[in-house]
């Protein structure tokens, strides 16, 4: 049988088998409320706010997992029981809540508090009793924990292990005195944390937050004696137009630059730039692996979370990342080298700040060897969220905005550069270049389609000149520990591997803005983020790093040609093996 | 010099505390050497296994438990038939039997006597179960505060390997069966079931929503049947003897015997298996030889922190399954705590809440923060400070736990608070109205008063005063500073003339 | 184990060692040695019978056992002994001296030691 026939609140509904009451009551148009519910991931039937009646069943029941099974099936989801339940549910909550929502960084964005107002909770101490007070952690340079806002949902404690297999958060203590933490209530800096922030896009409260830096941009832009330029990565126009309640996966780059114009910035440039330079240097280092035998696979550094999770569980893997730094380091030494000398100004005097989708540029930009002319290649990395909040304080109507164009000259850009925010997106940039370098021929179809999507591996094989390249494409740090350990058994074996920390790449990223539960389980937030830039992809004159102007002048004017010493002064890095419990982080 | 002739050798088996005993579980007990399976055989052990395993088929075998009435011991009473019969049809390569022996109720050692006394008629119950479902592994969940039941359950697996009862091909059936001990650090909610698996996986002992239910989706995911020492305990008689013959004892709906640890305010404490249907009054007037001290019986505990209390009144209601859960107590793993008119209720339904306020796991909101809440308002009644409206409060948050937390830890701690409230309300009264604690136990609520007639000037209890509140001199009768008194109690247990009283 | 006939030997062998009987002049002397038993001072209790009955000369004639929780607790150490034919004596509250005496008394000289037992220890 592939539907049954179930009643919601007294009606009738064919729904699809296999569902579970929280899902069959959408197709009733009824939102059952959750708090730690997430989808796949989450499954834990714990904040017991979702309870439900089932005629037969004994007492209530979960609705985020009980599963409808049997025709007949009689569901209720609102009654004053339920409701009553729920409301004492929220209160028992805030009890042992720090309800200094006026101050919270969520305040308008919280779950826990958008419920409370559904549900007409009238008072915010009915029960007055002990509250843990919890000291804060703010040891990670991406990120603050502050438990005393935490209401032990756990979804941070089911992406930090199962999206992301690095599983450095969970339950410490039982009981009321129950809260999430690193082993042994360590700091978060001081265990294998990637700050990926993934939990900071999950959590429903106040309790996980980016590190807000946007003080020091205020700052910056406010002295005349800097210069202050901007750049925000590929994946901010796909996202930044939900903090202004646009649709998911609306394309805001024009209203994105004139946004960022009002706010007064000497320069607003596109990391595109560093992601087409990325390309330039990253193809040319594939290529040399593969014709001097070179350690292969080559996989993509562009991700720093992925860099930090790779030094700390596959030290044995460093030598095959690609030495290129990422677009934002690449973008920003290219700002404090070439760009510095151009204008005649001393790189100490500029900041760069760049818009990211992570939370992890905040940890990569002060990494050793991120400072090619003796100062940090980037000032400031801000997530998606921070602009957001930037441009709301400065009072500027973001909806309304008339497109503006980037400025010249690190502002032309190609499609190539624009599909780094999605999965398999650097992997299809990187072998238009590699493939044409190498056969010497214009490409007939610029599209590898075979590593799209949002899958979370991804693999595919192309002829190129006579050799089969064999690439994979993962994304999700569970994703790329699977992969990886594929390859150290030798069970798989490739030339090219690209890897993004995030489910989906950067459109996912745990900078981006924050959806809540209810929108984020039954929507794929990756797939129509991702949309957007391979749109902007398909729409773009050149879709071709190489092809693009600003990267021919930055090669005839400074580096030579790709992989020059020039070019590694400015744009490679080096790694370092970390331990992952232990001495010697 | 007593005279051995003044005196009958009065057998054990003949004493009050004995006679009204029948020992199925505990037959062994006291009788063999647990470490040594020849005499475990001698006694019959393994005959059971080997007739399942030779004669019956597994649908036999679960037809004759589900036929014998057999429910499970450790608490919820499920019949344990139905439960095996859940598990046996699902199709799956590897399935479990797990043995929950993680025993957590305050005052309960029923499980521990077991498996230090006969551990391999829980092996045997284990194997046998395992022939029924169609597992071949077996876990032992035991904590690791029994570190003599740990050492004895794990010589009897050794030696029933050894002898070729676990293992490959068992008595040449074809049938493999092999078990491991998993010890508990002592987390009370890990005597959950499905925290108990999650425990044995190696993670942090928490409960996991149901459905899916263990018989489909368990252990690392398979098929498992759980079932507490004392229900495996029974298995291999019921094979041995017959359904009808275990159907035969007990009442209507909970038949065979169950094994009882009586403690508290009790003359006779100690280890008790009597038949279903046996009457509380029996239990303590007649195998516990009533309370100590002349003090009048006031209630007894079932079924631990998760039970509830069973008053004066309904002492004579035959002891089962249901009769307990009707009267707001509950049959629980076997626990039975005696208590007298010096015991407070509201102190009782307080230390039982305490207890899982610390046992909780912290997962689901109700039981985390709700039960926290409850014990707060216990406090503050206990304290002097209650009023009407906290009693009615208290009410409401327990029928909020009970309806809407995750696993039975939860659903049943506020039983305790509801029980006591249902049976000795006048004593809450007396608490937040009066301000008094009729036992004498809360100390806030507590005076200790001199009665001038009844001094006789001595000055012992002054002496006794280590917060120097008694004045008084020769010839005087003494009294007490009230406001500086600290309620420690060492003039009342000084004066020798009865002078001193509590109020 | 390959059959029942297997189990059934090993049981009819050992069978007579723990239940004594009618007529055997064997003694088989069961020490509760349970957690409670052992809290009580029940370790010290069997090492002094199996001392006295060796002393004794019994080897032959007595076994000393350990077995589990014999159930009353109050009356711990408890030491039984089962001689056939006869009903068994339940010695309580038990100590190293007070074994002595009943392997002096009782195991050796057939007299039960009755202020010991738990019919004198009732009340």
């Amino acid at each position: 049988m592939d539907t049954l026939n179930i009643k919601i609140n007294g009606r009738d509904y064919t729904v699809p088998t296999g569902l579970t009451v929280l899902e069959a009551c959408r197709y009733a148009g009824v939102e059952i409320p959750t708090l730690c519910y997430l989808k796949d991931i989450n499954e834990i039937g714990a904040c017991r706010l979702c309870l439900t009646e089932v005629k037969g069943a004994r007492g209530m029941v979960a609705a985020c997992v009980y599963p409808v099974d049997r025709d007949g099936m009689e569901i209720v989801t609102n009654s004053t029981k339920i409701q009553e339940a729920r409301k004492t549910n929220l209160k028992l909550l805030l009890s042992n809540h720090d309800k200094k929502c006026l101050s919270c960084v969520r305040s308008g964005r919280c779950e826990l508090q958008k419920l409370c107002n559904d549900y007409g909770v009238d008072t915010v101490d009915a029960y007055k009793g002990a509250m843990n007070q919890y000291e804060i952690d703010d040891s990670a340079p991406h990120m603050i924990r502050d438990n005393n806002k935490c209401i032990l949902c756990r979804r941070c404690v089911a992406v930090c292990e199962k999206n992301q297999s690095v599983a450095v958060l969970g339950a410490n203590e039982r009981g009321f005195n129950t809260h999430i933490g690193c082993a042994f209530d360590q700091d978060l800096w001081e265990v294998p944390c990637v700050a990926c922030g993934q939990c900071t896009a999950v959590c429903p409260t106040g309790a996980l937050y980016e590190r807000d830096e946007t003080d020091k941009v205020w700052a910056a832009l406010e002295d005349p004696t800097k210069h202050v330029v901007v750049n925000p990565a590929p994946s901010i126009r796909a996202t930044l137009g939900e903090c202004f309640g646009m649709p998911i996966g609306t394309n805001v780059k024009g209203k994105l630059v004139a946004a960022l114009h009002r706010l007064g910035f000497d320069g607003v440039y596109d990391t595109d730039v560093g992601a087409d330079l990325t390309i330039l240097e990253e193809a040319n280092e594939f290529i040399e692996r593969v014709q001097n035998g070179g350690k292969l696979p080559i996989i993509t550094s562009c991700s720093p979370g992925w860099i930090k999770f790779c030094e700390h569980n596959f030290p044995d893997f460093l030598d095959n990342l690609s030495t290129c730094k990422s677009p934002q380091q690449m973008f920003g030494a290219v700002v404090k080298t070439w760009y510095a000398e151009k204008n005649g100004l001393d790189p100490k005097d500029i900041v760069v700040v760049s818009i990211m989708p992570c939370t992890a540029k905040k940890f990569e930009r002060s990494r050793d060897g991120q400072s090619a002319a003796g100062v940090p290649d980037v000032d400031v990395a801000l997530t998606t969220r921070e602009l957001a909040r930037m441009i709301e304080r400065a009072g500027i109507d973001f909806v309304n905005l008339a497109d503006e164009e980037f400025d010249a000259p690190l502002g032309i850009t190609t499609g190539a550069a624009a599909i780094f925010g999605a999965t398999g997106g650097v992997m299809e940039a990187a072998l238009r270049t590699a493939v044409e370098t190498l056969t010497g021929k214009e490409l007939e179809s610029v599209d590898f389609k075979e590593v799209r999507g949002t899958q979370g591996i991804k693999e595919a094989t192309y002829n190129v000149a006579g050799l089969e390249v064999k690439a994979a494409v993962a994304s999700g740090l569970a994703n790329a520990r699977e992969l990886l350990n594929r390859i150290r058994r030798g069970e798989a074996n490739y030339h090219i591997v690209e890897i993004m920390a995030c489910p989906g790449g950067c459109v996912n990223g745990g900078g981006q803005p924050i959806q809540p539960a209810n929108v984020r389980n039954f929507t794929d937030l990756k797939a129509i983020r991702a949309k957007a830039l391979y749109e902007e992809d398909a729409n773009l004159p050149l879709r071709k790093s190489h092809d693009s102007p600003v990267i021919k002048v930055l090669y005839d004017e400074y580096f030579g040609k790709p992989g020059s010493h020039k070019a590694h002064e400015v744009l490679h890095t080096h790694y370092q093996p970390r331990e992952t419990y232990g001495k010697d982080r | 010099m007593i005279d051995n002739q003044d005196f009958n050798n009065v057998a054990l088996k003949d004493t009050p505390f004995y006679k009204a005993q029948e020992r199925v579980v505990l037959r062994n007990c006291g009788v063999i050497d647990p470490e040594s399976i020849e005499e475990y055989i001698a006694m019959d052990g393994y005959a059971a296994l080997g007739k399942v395993l030779t004669q019956m088929t597994p649908d036999d075998v679960i037809k004759c438990v589900s036929d014998s009435g057999l429910r499970g011991r450790g608490g919820g009473g499920f019949p344990t038939g139905r439960k095996w019969s859940l598990c046996a049809p699902v199709q799956a390569p590897q399935k479990y039997v797990v043995c929950n022996a993680d025993e957590g109720d305050p005052g309960a050692f029923m499980d521990r006597s077991v498996l230090e006394g006969d551990p391999h008629c829980v092996i045997e119950g284990m194997a046998i179960c395992g022939y029924a479902i169609g597992a071949t592994k077996g876990f032992v969940y035991v904590r690791a505060e029994y570190p003599i039941a740990v050492k004895r359950l794990q010589i009897a697996i050794d030696k029933a390997r050894e002898m070729g009862l676990l293992g490959k091909n068992i008595f040449g059936s074809g049938f493999d069966f092999d078990m491991e001990i998993r010890l508990g650090a002592g987390a009370f909610v890990c005597g959950e079931e499905t925290a108990l698996m999650t425990s044995i996986e190696g993670k942090r002992g928490e409960p996991r929503p149901r459905p899916p239910y263990p018989a489909i989706k368990g252990l690392y995911g398979c098929p498992t049947t759980e079932n507490n020492v004392e229900t495996f305990a029974n298995v291999a008689q019921i094979i041995l003897r017959g359904a009808e013959w275990f159907a035969s004892k007990g009442t209507e709906k909970s038949k065979g015997t169950k094994v009882f640890a009586l403690g508290g305010k009790i003359k006779n404490t100690g280890l008790v298996e009597i038949p279903m249907g046996t009457t509380l009054r029996e239990i303590i007037e007649n195998i516990g030889g009533g309370i100590p001290n002349g003090k009048k019986f006031k209630a007894a505990q079932t079924g631990g922190p998760s039970g509830g209390c069973i008053p004066a009144e309904k002492m004579d209601v035959p002891i089962d399954y249901d009769n307990l859960t009707a009267i707001g107590a509950m049959m629980g793993s076997g626990g039975l705590i005696v208590m007298d008119e010096d015991n407070c209720m509201v102190d009782i339904a307080k230390f039982f809440l305490g207890f899982t306020v610390d046992e909780s796991c912290g997962k689901c909101t109700p039981c985390r923060v709700g039960t926290r809440r409850m014990l707060e308002i216990l406090e503050k009644i206990t304290a002097g400070n209650g009023e009407m409206s906290d009693l009615e409060e208290l009410e409401k948050l327990a029928e909020y736990i009970k309806a809407n937390s995750l696993c039975g830890l939860g659903q049943t701690a506020p039983n305790p608070v509801l029980s006591t409230i249902k049976n000795f309300r006048e004593e809450y009264i007396a608490h937040i109205v009066d301000k008094k604690c009729p036992a004498g136990v809360c100390k806030n609520l507590l005076r200790y008063v001199i009665d001038p007639e009844k001094c006789k000037s001595c000055g012992m209890c002054k002496r006794a005063c280590p917060a120097d509140a008694i004045s008084g001199e020769r010839g005087v009768p003494y009294s007490i500073d009230p406001e500086k008194c600290v309620k420690c109690g060492a003039c009342y247990a000084t004066c020798k003339f009865g002078a001193i009283s509590k109020q | 184990m390959k059959s029942l006939e297997e189990l059934n030997a090993i049981r009819d062998k050992v069978r007579d060692t723990v239940v004594i009987p009618d007529g055997s002049d064997k003694i088989r002397v069961v020490v509760g040695l349970a957690t409670c038993g052992i809290a009580a001072g029940a370790k010290p209790v069997f090492n002094a019978i199996v001392d006295e009955v060796e002393k004794a000369g019994l080897g032959d004639k007595v076994s000393v056992v350990q077995t589990g929780c014999i159930g009353i607790c109050q009356f711990e150490p408890v030491v039984e002994v089962f001689e056939g034919g006869k009903e068994k004596t339940t010695y309580v509250k038990m100590t190293a001296e007070k074994a002595q005496r009943v392997v002096e008394e009782h195991l050796k000289g057939g007299k039960p030691v009755v202020e010991y037992t738990i019919g004198a220890n009732l009340n």
